[in-house]
């Protein structure tokens, strides 16, 4: 069984969302999103609301503007939006209606990674439901159309960063761009576009089906609604939770059945690792951010094969544009494993933290930004088993 | 219009019946690649041409894409075994799997078994990490994998035609 708690979704009626954002004008359906307080769900948080805005105003020189779904979800430890995409795609699909008809959109892409191809044909029959139902095609309301297309990945982490995504979508190599101009402003053929992840549009549905007080009531003040959670790793339940944001870590660890972890990999590769004395931190805006990934790191694991496994996903990864990091997560990579081999001295130690430091602040995106979190957490919460050598732990 | 080098009669019209379903633009450059990869194997120099000229845009654009991505890349074999090799599946045993796999195909992975069916790739996260270890095979998944299930799975894969 993969989903472990009720889902919320699971009781939003299709159709109930978009008949809700149809009978406002679409600058309203805007102010309900802004309302809610809802962030992104993909990762990065930004306001949904406020993108959407950004889209509906940004000029759009030839009137074209888009939506599109990123359904790429190849953050390490990241499975809900496959879960999602195979339990509610009709959500999924309402929801990037809905944020067609809020910016003027007349068209829709799902961008499908590769590894779910299987996931394909069932989203095809729900597309061909919807226009027979009269909910996507022409006049879904007067004056209104809009279709979704799938558009299938070819297997690039990178292609999950919105930019490359658009990129990838024209049919180029998936190198992300430079940002701004954002996609809002200039996204997929120089034209107006949202960029939202799954689990975004399927909430977005909710917000519009019962009403943005309903999704600000949950959570907390700063990070307002329900989160889905992929829990995988050392516990005994592995699978997708349901929590109000700002839910404490050490909850999502009971109730998946790994109290005893030495440390959480919270957000996948890109996040951090969090050891246990702070498991009293929250999953919120506020406090540990993420898409959502949990691997869980039972008592007896040494963090140093953590530490490999992530620095070898991101020196394969990179999409190679940029040198710091092209270049600074191989180096990386050789950092743990001569850890590893006890070839380290303090000063290489130093070394490494510094071009941690250096690939956050100026790779060219959020994969080289993010590639030494993983690794700079484990030199600060576990120096032992990442075999620091005695003399730089204060640095 | 350029002609192909190799007059490959089977992957033209392959192509054609692509660009129809697609569209003759730029964007359908993926799905197209895609398509051509699942029905011929790997991408050969004279179909990156052949799309490049029916597409308008110069065939060193089509390498590169050909390249970026690892489903257009590579593509000897029948089937294709990627096994997961990211962090919730390497908790769960994924290198005894493809261990177990490589030792089964004869093979070390990335290589295609000398009668061409199988290669077992070791990939990033697939998504299933709550089956880890997991694996895909060819379109399909395959969860909570044990080096037994991936000695029973290369037995059968010999056996069977390419899927279309
Ligand atoms: C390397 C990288 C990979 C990413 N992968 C994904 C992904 O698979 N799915 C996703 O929704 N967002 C991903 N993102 C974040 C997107 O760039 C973007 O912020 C997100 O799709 C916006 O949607 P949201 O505001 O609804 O979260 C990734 C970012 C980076 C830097
Ligand atoms: S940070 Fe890495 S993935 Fe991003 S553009 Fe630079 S090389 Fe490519
Ligand atoms: S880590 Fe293997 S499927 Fe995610």
């Amino acid at each position: 069984m993969t989903v472990r708690t009720p889902m919320t979704l699971s009781a939003v009626e299709a159709g109930a969302g978009l008949r809700a954002a149809l009978s406002r004008p679409p600058a309203e359906v805007v102010d309900q999103m802004v309302a809610s307080g809802m962030r992104g769900r993909g990762g990065a948080g930004f306001p949904t609301g406020l993108k959407w805005r950004l889209a509906a105003e940004a000029d759009a020189p030839d009137g074209r503007r888009y939506v599109v779904c990123n359904a790429d979800e190849g953050e390490p430890g990241t499975f809900k939006d496959r879960v999602l995409l195979a339990k509610h795609a009709d959500l999924v699909l309402e929801g990037m209606t809905i944020a067609g008809y809020a910016i003027g959109a007349r068209e829709g892409l799902l961008y499908l990674r590769a590894e779910y191809v299987y996931l394909r044909d069932s989203l095809l029959d729900s597309l061909r439901e919807r226009r027979e139902q009269g909910l996507l095609g022409r006049e879904v309301a007067p004056g209104f159309d809009f279709d979704i297309r799938v558009h299938m990945g070819a297997g690039a982490y990178v292609c999950g960063e919105e930019s490359a995504l658009l990129e990838s979508l024209e049919g180029r190599r998936g190198e992300p761009r430079d940002r701004p101009p954002y996609p809002v402003v200039r996204g997929l053929h120089g034209a107006p576009t949202v960029v939202n992840n799954v689990e975004t549009f399927a909430w977005a549905t909710a917000v519009l089906a019962r009403g943005p007080e309903w999704f600000a009531s949950i959570g907390t003040h700063r990070s307002t609604g329900p989160k889905l959670l992929s829990v995988s790793g050392d516990v005994a339940r592995p699978g997708v939770y349901e929590f109000p944001l700002g839910v404490p870590i050490a909850e999502v660890l009971r109730a998946a059945g790994g109290t005893d972890a030495k440390a959480v990999v919270v957000g996948g590769a890109a996040g951090s690792c969090v050891p246990a004395s702070e498991f009293g931190r929250t999953v919120s805006y506020e406090d540990v951010a993420t898409g959502g990934a949990f691997i869980v790191l039972g008592p007896d694991r040494d963090l140093i094969d953590v530490a490999e496994n992530v620095a070898e996903f991101f020196a394969d990864e990179s999409c190679g544009q940029c040198a710091p990091c092209r270049l600074g997560t191989v180096a990386l990579l050789d950092g743990v494993r001569r850890l590893r081999a006890g070839n380290c001295t303090p000063d290489d130690v130093a070394r490494l933290r510094r071009l941690g430091a250096t690939m956050r602040l100026t790779s060219k995106c959020g994969l080289g930004q993010s590639s030494p979190n993983v690794f700079l957490s484990l030199l600060e919460h576990f120096p032992a088993d990442m075999r620091v050598p005695v003399g730089t732990g204060g640095e | 219009m350029l002609t192909p080098p190799v007059a490959d009669l089977a992957l033209v019209a392959d192509l054609d019946a692509l660009l129809a379903e697609h569209g003759a633009d730029r964007s359908a450059l993926l799905p197209v690649l895609a398509g051509l990869r699942r029905r011929h194997g790997e991408i050969s120099d004279a179909a990156m041409q052949l799309v490049a000229a029916r597409l308008g845009i110069p065939p060193v654009e089509v390498l590169g894409v050909v390249t970026f991505y690892s489903f257009l890349r590579g593509g000897s074999a029948r089937h294709v075994v990627r096994v997961c090799r990211t962090l919730a599946c390497e908790l769960a045993g994924a290198p005894d799997v493809w261990a177990r796999l490589e030792r089964e195909v004869g093979a070390p992975a990335g290589e295609a078994t000398s009668d061409g069916a199988v290669v077992v790739e070791r990939v990033h996260c697939i998504g299933r990490c709550d089956h880890a270890p997991a694996l895909l095979v060819d379109d399909r998944a395959l969860d909570d994998v044990t080096p037994a299930d991936a000695a029973a799975l290369v037995a059968s894969l010999r056996g069977e035609a390419r899927p279309t």
